[in-house]
């Protein structure tokens, strides 16, 4: 069985400095990276005899509207079955620029869950075979996700934030 | 104009000389749905048909899509468990104790015993009820009525378990972040144990007579839609689908949750990862959460069905009405002034149909900052143009069916 400590020695030898902020939030080992090391990360992790991670459980995306320079988040979830342990990677993208290549040539499900993302937070997937919106209509010209677009009717004043919720 | 002189040429040599009519390699197109009654919720595939063989699809999504995880930004965690069951709601109260057990998760709540055995008991039928529902829509796709008729009475009987249980039988909103809302009634149980040692078992023998020998049911479906287990793997397919191509992954056993360690059970898992494969396994699954619930019925311990958790789960009636702090508690949740910690959780559940996630990053507020769910049939669906590839539009209406594709849970 793999601890978590074994995969950051792993990774740290592999990669360096490109893998940082190690932690382990309720024991998941979580860690970021740098958009041009993603894919060599993730083909590592699955290729390794050793770490295996072969299963690609999830991706999808955060915002953060006030991070300078690190606005959107991609979050992968990878899973070792023969190991029985998973792992969470973040990649921060900039708003100029919220790209990162695709990994569909490496797990070919990463298809409609980067579609997803790119629908939901405008994150652009380079690469991809078919970027184009997967849930929302194909004629919508915003993405939903991002903070700045409320879910409450702005103008509506019977609802003070303040006492109800958040 | 050439094409044309030359279609006229084939037509008049069909009429005069009897020749076959030679046509170019012209493949039609074909929509299969939004609303075709073969495909059992709203999915469209654009088809590339050759003659009746189908060369490729692709798969249109989001005709259902209720943007559930913008909603949950804005909602107290105990409103979001309504939207949860809109998601797989052939099984919802799995999704539903999921998003339990990932809010407890964040919360550091410890569940009593018999809490969690009565939650396994209730995700079990729930499963019972998802596979139960695929198997006999796959024999109507394939022919046979007659066996979803015998087991849907099953179904109604686990339903009516559910109503007993927190008043609602399809969108159920069952348990309470900490718990259960309350404890199993003599009618409950007396209606589970009908159940599981007397009228399944019954049902599910004849069904499985009816079915797993049949010689029309296993030509239609032996080899059909067959998919590795490298590629399935690929795909991310999990659930019943992943083991019927061979990998026995199992949330339920990988990394238990709600005491499933306890139990003593079985993943069943197939070789060809084809209909045939998926529609057997689904049928073993059924025999091992039988075995479930009865363990868990004869092993069900006494005490507490909820977490003495003052400010997440809700204080009994009574007290509220006698006592200032219970009330001072009941209103500040049902105000969803209840702040949860910074934090950000993953919660996996083994649903109907594979992994269900839950991701949640909180911010230290009333409602979640992010949640995502990882909904399962959204992404082993992307497999399906593959599966069908060669194969007739009646296959491909099968391979459907024993995918188990879920409307709500495609399109969240």
């Amino acid at each position: 069985m793999l601890s978590n400590q074994e995969i950051v020695e792993e990774l740290a030898a592999h990669f360096g400095d490109k893998v940082l902020g190690f932690e382990e939030p309720h024991g998941l080992l979580t860690f970021t990276t740098y958009p041009d090391t993603i894919i060599p990360l993730l083909q590592f992790i699955k290729e390794s005899d050793r770490l295996r991670f072969k299963f690609l459980t999830d991706i999808t995306g955060v915002h953060y509207p006030d991070a300078q320079g690190k606005e959107f988040c991609a979050v992968y979830h990878v899973h070792s079955f023969e190991n029985g342990i998973r792992i969470r990677i973040k990649v921060y993208l900039p708003k100029e620029d919220p790209s990162i290549p695709t990994a569909v040539s490496i797990h070919a499900g990463a298809n409609w869950m980067e579609r997803e993302t790119f629908d939901f937070y405008g994150i652009i997937f380079t690469g991809h075979p078919n970027l184009k919106r997967i849930l929302n209509m194909d004629d919508m010209d915003y993405h939903p996700m991002r903070k700045e677009y409320p879910l409450e009717d702005a103008t509506r004043e019977d609802k003070i934030d303040a006492l109800f919720g958040r | 104009m050439s094409d044309e002189i030359k279609h006229l040429e084939n037509l008049s040599n069909a009429l005069t000389v009897n020749q076959p009519i030679q046509e170019e390699q012209e493949l039609t197109t074909l929509n299969l749905g939004p609303t075709h009654p073969a495909t059992h919720g709203i999915f469209q595939n654009i088809l590339q048909m050759d003659g009746d063989k189908i060369v490729s699809g692709e798969q249109t999504v989001g005709y259902i899509h209720r943007a559930f995880e913008k909603i949950a930004e804005r909602r107290p965690f105990y409103q979001i468990t309504t939207l949860t069951d809109r998601m797989n709601y052939c099984s919802s109260p799995i999704n539903n104790f999921g998003w339990h057990l990932t809010v407890e998760k964040l919360l550091n709540i410890e569940v009593p015993k018999r809490a969690q055995y009565i939650r396994v008991i209730m995700m079990e039928l729930a499963r019972i009820s998802d596979h139960l529902i695929c198997n006999s829509i796959l024999g109507v796709d394939t022919g046979a009525y007659s066996g979803f008729l015998y087991v849907f009475q099953e179904r109604e009987k686990i339903y009516e378990v559910y109503e007993e249980v927190c008043g609602a039988r399809l969108t159920t909103n069952m348990g309470r972040v900490g718990g259960m809302e309350r404890d199993l009634s003599p009618t409950a149980l007396a209606k589970i144990k009908d159940i599981v040692y007397n009228t399944l078992p019954k049902a599910m023998a004849e069904f499985e007579r009816l079915m797993n020998r049949n010689r029309i049911f296993i030509d239609r479906t032996v080899n059909v839609g067959s998919i590795t287990a490298e590629r399935a793997m690929e795909y991310g397919f999990t659930g019943p689908n992943l083991r019927a191509a061979g990998v026995d992954y199992d949330v339920r056993v990988m990394e238990p949750y709600s005491s499933y360690e306890d139990f003593d059970f079985e993943i069943p898992v197939g070789h060809n990862g084809d209909t045939y494969d998926r529609y057997m396994v689904r049928n073993a699954e059924i025999w091992e959460s039988l075995k479930i619930i009865k363990q868990a019925l004869e092993n069900l311990p006494e005490g507490p069905y909820y977490a003495n958790e003052d400010h997440y789960y809700l204080p009994p009636k009574k007290e509220v009405y006698r006592s200032m702090e219970a009330l001072i508690y009941h209103f500040k949740i049902i105000m969803g002034e209840i702040e949860a910690p910074i934090g950000e959780v993953y919660q996996a559940v083994e649903g109907g149909n594979g992994e269900v996630g839950y991701y949640l990053i909180s911010d230290g507020g009333r409602s979640p900052y992010r949640l995502h769910f990882r909904r399962p049939s959204f992404i082993y669906y992307q497999a399906y143009p593959e599966m069908c590839k060669g194969l007739t539009i009646s296959d491909a209406v099968a391979i459907m069916s024993s995918l188990n594709v879920i409307a709500g849970e495609l399109d969240a």
